[in-house]
């Protein structure tokens, strides 16, 4: 479809489109296009536990070396453990979980940039039910194994679960952030399997998913901590735990929250320039 | 059989080859996602001298035979575990009525030759921990035989893995279970993990062969676990048998498997 700048930009929509009703069904597609494939979730929830069981026997040896390492003591350790590991799913820590590359790719990006609502609330709410499937699915059966094998420790107080809800919310929303972002970058990049090794990289390991970041020296550790990576996992896992307060940590999940929320803004603005330029 | 096989990864490595910029890349991001376990490790003692009664040497040279007899067998038929994807897109049967051994093709399928970068950076971290550790050299002749025996024994886990995604079409995640947590079980001492766990990739699931075991006997170590001084030297055999069970999986697999086009 031939675009040229001169054609007014497609941005303005009807508000009536872009109720809150919309993206509740967004929401709840995204949520049964992921419970279409049970059995592919459960496999996941199967490996992730049995990597959850590994993990923490190589924490308990490290904690029984070192007992009280990074303020956790070792029911906290494996604890820590098989919280991160129920995250895998719907933080979708290995990355991915967004269609736009392909779209970006196939070129039918340009339909969706003329929906009636933008780009980013839309795939928003469509991940947002995708995660919270796969919480369900994927997050709790690692939970599950982890307190019949070891005992792990569940949040007491209605405070705690509050906490621990808003920050599942916030981490969720830094998972997307970034993700959206590593998606857009598609479009300037022809081929995103780097894109992607780095991602990966940089969100198993600053996350706190293979190790708390207590557990980095010196300034890597500091350095990690205040990253965005920490609010997708160690920041959650901190609240589910209880060793973090409350108040700072959901401060700082906010903080990267509004920053790649923002940071996506301008880069579906960008994005939108662009293909008008390879359409024209 | 061989000729077949070193025909289908030679044209693999051709095809590779003809973006020689993207291959390099390639290679890098391998190796770079491979480095995180070692980052870990890294990490790990850089809060304790000691895991689990090993030094940070004696860590990296069981993380470097089980990484480089692991990254080994990945790079030449770590494609065998696509077998549910080959079921799905009706691609198997195309497999079976071509002229050749069907497990030859599918371990040959779209090989990956940019992993070498991952096998290198395997080799790397061995030899560098061997050289300060400095083994006796009388033990040393094990090296390359514990080598030889995790290459198979984890050829052999693939294959079983690839057998089992036969039943499991729809969830073929469940193998990565024992391929890929194989590979995260052998990179620690196994006086690491529970006894029960130990025992179980002892005498089920022979994992202690790959580099616990012979690992043992290279260090000079008496097991912490108490397996007597002559199991050092069993992981040959347990390579065998294991072999001989994934063979005989992958014969069921491929034998009872029905095309979804042959029921009409």
């Amino acid at each position: 479809m031939p675009h040229s700048p001169h054609v007014p930009s497609p941005c303005r929509h009807p508000p009536e489109d872009t109720t809150p009703a919309l993206y509740a069904r967004l929401v709840r597609h995204g949520f049964r296009r992921h419970a279409a494939y049970p059995g592919a979730a459960l496999a996941g929830a199967f490996t992730n536990t049995v990597f959850g069981v590994l993990r923490a026997y190589t924490l308990i040896a490290l904690w029984q070396a070192r007992p009280g390492l990074a303020g956790y003591d070792v029911a906290d350790a494996v604890t820590f453990c098989f919280v991160t590991q129920a995250f895998i799913g719907p933080m979708q820590l290995f990355g991915g979980g967004l269609g736009i590359p392909e779209r970006i790719r196939s070129g039918d990006i340009a339909l969706d940039l003329v929906r009636p609502a933008p780009l980013q609330l839309w795939a928003f709410a469509e991940d947002l039910g995708r995660a919270a499937y796969l919480l369900a699915v994927r997050g709790v059966p690692p939970l599950l194994a982890g307190a019949a094998l070891f005992g792990i420790t569940a949040p007491d107080g209605p405070a705690r679960w509050a906490a621990l809800a808003a920050g599942l919310l916030a981490a969720f929303a830094v998972s997307f952030g970034w993700r959206y972002l590593v998606a857009l970058s598609v479009c300037w990049l022809t081929d995103d399997r780097g894109v992607n090794v780095l991602s990966l990289v940089l969100t198993t390991f600053f996350s706190g998913m293979l190790l708390p970041l207590g557990l980095f020296p010196g300034a890597l550790g500091e350095v990690a901590a205040a990253l965005p990576w920490a609010a997708i996992v160690q920041a959650p896992a901190d609240l589910y735990l209880g060793t973090a307060p409350i108040g700072p940590t959901l401060a700082f999940q906010a903080f990267w929250t509004v920053v790649l929320a923002g940071l996506g803004v301008l880069g579906t603005r960008a994005i939108r320039h662009r293909v008008v330029i390879q359409g024209g | 059989m061989v000729r077949t096989y070193a025909l289908l990864i030679w044209t693999w490595t051709r095809s590779a080859a003809a973006y020689p910029a993207s291959f390099a890349l390639a290679a890098v991001f391998t190796t770079v996602t491979a480095a995180v376990d070692l980052g870990v490790i890294l990490v790990v003692f850089a809060n304790t001298t000691a895991l689990a009664g090993f030094s940070r040497d004696e860590v990296l040279f069981l993380y470097g035979a089980a990484s480089l007899a692991f990254c080994v067998t990945d790079l030449l038929i770590g494609n065998i575990d696509r077998v549910s994807g080959h079921i799905r897109a009706g691609t198997l049967d195309v497999v079976l009525i071509r002229p050749a051994a069907a497990w030859v093709q599918l371990a040959a399928d779209r090989f990956v030759p940019a992993r070498i970068g991952r096998v290198l950076q395997a080799a790397a971290v061995l030899g560098h921990s061997v050289a300060v550790i400095g083994p006796d050299w009388r033990r040393a002749w094990m090296i390359p035989v514990m080598l030889a025996t995790g290459i198979v024994i984890f050829a052999a886990l693939w294959t079983l893995a690839g057998a089992l995604q036969f039943l499991l079409t729809d969830a073929p995640e469940v193998v990565n279970s024992f391929t890929y947590g194989g590979q995260q079980l052998t990179q620690y001492p196994l006086s690491v993990y529970g006894r029960d766990l130990v025992r179980g990739v002892t005498y089920v699931l022979p994992l202690a062969f790959v580099n616990w075991q012979p690992g043992l006997y290279v260090l000079g170590r008496p097991d912490p676990c108490g397996t007597p001084e002559f199991t050092r030297f069993l992981g040959p055999a347990a390579a065998l048998l294991l072999s001989l069970l994934a063979a005989l999986a992958w014969r069921q697999g491929i034998r009872h498997y029905r095309s979804t086009g042959s029921q009409g």
